[in-house]
């Protein structure tokens, strides 16, 4: 497609023909109304005049015959009414009125007639048009009573040459506004299109062209770009995510295929068995981890959040904590909790319960108390401002305050904490966990130790 | 699971062999799990698709069904259906690499009575597969539960052992009732986790082995026989004999 034919086809352009075509109307209207209340009025009351002379000369003609009708077109002729006159015999000789002769051609009787006359100004002879009405008396007298109406049909044309004049420049100037405002909408909207092409073939980085002049194309822009930014957030999170894997993945497999290319040396079937063990050992670790990361993508995906469902979070919280009381007192620690009633909350059980204990889990690993001994962990729930406010505390090393935001990330696991199982995955789970169910997770400082707060909305029934 | 040993019921000959079929389509997964049932002493019959998996269920009587959930020509869900409404009743166990809760909820409406994901270890399939087997055994009106002198009454939720009454929590009485159920066959930490906290993940700690020392500390405490066997590898068991 042309651009020309592009212009003409854009909703600017079309939107300025829809307007010319209203304001031509408008402009006829208008003009159409001045011609008829005045060029309109002017040439009907000449008419009225004249016909009332003709009645009048007629009436005379009738009562007092051929001598009355002269008299008063002689009489009238010489007043300087500005009414023509001409009363001609059968043989078409001029008997009396102004007019020096009928005009020429044969005229019927009764009838309205435009017809030329000169008139002196100056010097010069100069040819008017006049108007009159043309009658046949008895006898095959004929009478002539006209008006010049030169002046008068001038300001017609002049007022219909004003409107074609307007129609016309109306015409031009819209049609090459809109063509004009057309090839600006245009080219903003070819700068939208190139961007989105070039984002699809594969640059994020690219945003919609903004013109600064914050009208709803510029609005559009930026909305655009703030999805476009969303996205590239997305993509980076995922590519962060993928990389992660594959380094996290490739780590125990070099470890596995080391392993079991030095037990393929060896003979001994002792040796055997054991990498053996130890590669199922690593295996199922690798599935832990896959597994995690499975329930994050779960409660991330938006099915999750379809099958939410009202539940009592005092429940959750209870199974958790006493699956956990055992480990904590056998580790030397404890484990105390304390709910306040009515945790009603819209949610998967499922998650919820993954969640809590995740943060079990990390509080038992690496809760240990500075003196070394186990960790004393406390559960307390609490409802604030409509949310139900769930605190994990341990009274552990804690996390430093630069790493708390970065510990939720996928993968992410501190130096100190190397040394002990894991994936890395846990926060990470809890947070998407959160965000599923509208709350969030803060990580705080216990003093000594960490605090773990889930926060999401109450469930009002 | 750090060693897949094939502690089985029917290879130590405590129960009679089942005989099992699988409907699996990988013929390498397919023939390590016919292989593995066979070594525990079972009879097990194989079917590569769904069609013809569901000819073999229909044809002979069988104690156990294993079915995987994608297979070719038939699907496993509707093989299963096919199999419910012509009247089999046996229990099935079904495969499957989709781990999500509601996936397993689907599996266990089409009539499946276990779900176990991909990738899986034998000792726990093999677990499983035995605990379904025997489901028939148990009536579940019985009102009261025996493991040789332990006595559990499910009506007034009391336990005692050699006529000692045994205080036990809630929680506690739970998960002996689900390993007398499963008297003689091992029971998984996993299977425990689903059934007795009805939890379908995993926690990195292992959060079972303190409850069930805690269990057999008030059963077997103070008595000559030890009923709570820790299975190496596998999970626990509550012996019979």
């Amino acid at each position: 497609m042309s651009v020309n034919t592009k212009i003409f086809r854009t909703s600017t352009f079309r939107l300025a023909a829809i307007y010319l075509l209203v304001f031509a109307l408008s402009v006829a209207a208008i003009l159409g109304y001045v011609y008829y209340s005045t060029v309109g009025l002017l040439e009907r009351q000449i008419q009225d005049t004249i016909r009332a002379e003709v009645q009048g000369l007629a009436d005379q003609y009738r009562v007092r015959g051929m001598p009355g009708i002269f008299d008063v077109v002689s009489r009238r002729s010489l007043e300087t009414s500005g009414t023509l006159y001409a009363l001609v015999g059968p043989d078409g000789g001029h008997l009396a009125g102004n007019l020096e002769a009928m005009p020429k051609g044969n005229l019927p009787d009764d009838t309205w007639l435009d017809f030329p006359v000169n008139v002196g100004k100056g010097d010069s002879v100069v040819e008017h048009t006049a108007h009159g009405y043309h009658i046949e008396l008895k006898g095959e007298y004929e009478l002539l009573v006209a008006h010049d109406v030169q002046e008068l049909r001038q300001f017609g044309d002049l007022i219909r040459n004003t409107l074609y004049g307007a129609l016309g420049m109306a015409l031009v100037l819209g049609l090459s506004g809109g063509y004009l405002m057309s090839r600006n909408f245009l080219r903003r909207v070819d700068a939208i299109t190139d961007a989105s092409h070039s984002i699809m073939a594969g640059d994020l980085s690219q945003r919609m062209p903004i013109s600064g002049s914050e009208d709803e194309l510029d609005r559009l822009a930026v909305s655009l770009n703030d999805m476009l930014s969303q996205i590239e957030r997305l993509m980076v999170g995922m590519k962060e995510v993928t990389s992660n894997v594959a380094h996290d993945l490739k780590t125990p497999l070099t470890r596995m295929r080391a392993r079991i290319e030095a037990a393929l040396r060896d003979t001994n079937a002792v040796e055997y068995k054991s990498a053996l063990n130890q590669t199922i050992e690593e295996c199922d670790s690798l599935l832990r981890t896959f597994n995690a990361l499975l329930s994050i993508a779960q409660s991330e995906s938006g099915q999750a959040r379809q099958q939410l469902q009202a539940l009592d979070m005092n429940d959750i919280l209870t199974d958790v904590v006493e699956l956990y009381e055992p480990i904590a007192e056998d580790a030397g620690g404890s484990l105390t909790m304390h709910f306040a009633s009515n945790l009603k909350v819209q949610g998967d059980r499922q998650l919820l319960a993954q969640a809590v204990s995740n943060l079990l889990d990390n509080a038992l690993k690496y809760g240990e108390t500075v003196e070394g001994k186990g960790a004393e962990i406390a559960v307390n729930a609490t409802i604030e401002n409509n949310e139900v406010v769930i605190v994990v505390s341990d009274h552990g090393k804690g996390i430093p305050a630069e790493d708390r935001d970065r510990v939720r990330n996928r993968f992410v696991r501190l130096d100190e904490s190397r040394s002990k199982p894991g994936n890395g995955l846990g926060l990470s789970l809890v947070a998407s966990v959160m965000t599923l169910h509208n709350g969030q997770l803060q990580l705080e400082d216990n003093q000594p130790g960490l605090k773990a707060v889930l926060r999401f909305p109450l469930h009002m029934v | 699971m750090t060693t897949a040993e094939l502690t089985s019921a029917a290879a130590r000959g405590t129960e009679m062999p089942m005989r099992i079929l699988v409907i699996e389509d990988d013929r390498d997964a397919a023939t390590w799990l016919v292989k593995g049932l066979k070594e525990s002493g079972h009879i097990v019959d194989l079917a590569g698709d769904g069609e013809l998996g569901l000819a073999l269920a229909l044809e002979a009587v069988h104690d156990v069904f294993i079915v995987d959930r994608m297979l070719p020509k038939l699907d496993g869900l509707t093989v299963i259906q096919r199999m419910r409404s012509d009247g089999i009743k046996a229990p099935v166990l079904i495969l499957s690499a989709l781990s999500d809760v509601d996936e397993r909820v689907k599996g266990l409406r089409a009539g499946g009575d276990d779900y176990l994901a991909k990738p899986y270890a034998f000792a726990e399939l093999l677990a499983r597969v035995e605990g379904l087997g025997s489901r028939k055994l148990l009536d579940p009106k019985d009102a009261k539960l025996h493991a040789m002198d332990l006595e559990l009454d499910l009506l007034t939720r009391t336990v005692s052992r050699g006529g000692k009454p045994i205080l036990l929590q809630p929680r506690e009485f739970k998960l002996l009732e689900y390993l007398v159920r499963n008297a003689g066959h091992i029971v998984t930490r996993t299977m425990l986790l689903e059934n007795v906290w009805d939890y379908h993940f995993d926690p990195q700690t292992n959060v079972i082995d303190v409850h069930v020392s805690r269990l057999r500390g008030k059963i077997d405490k103070g008595f000559d026989e030890a009923l709570l066997q820790t299975v190496r590898g596998s999970g626990y068991m509550i012996r019979v004999r």
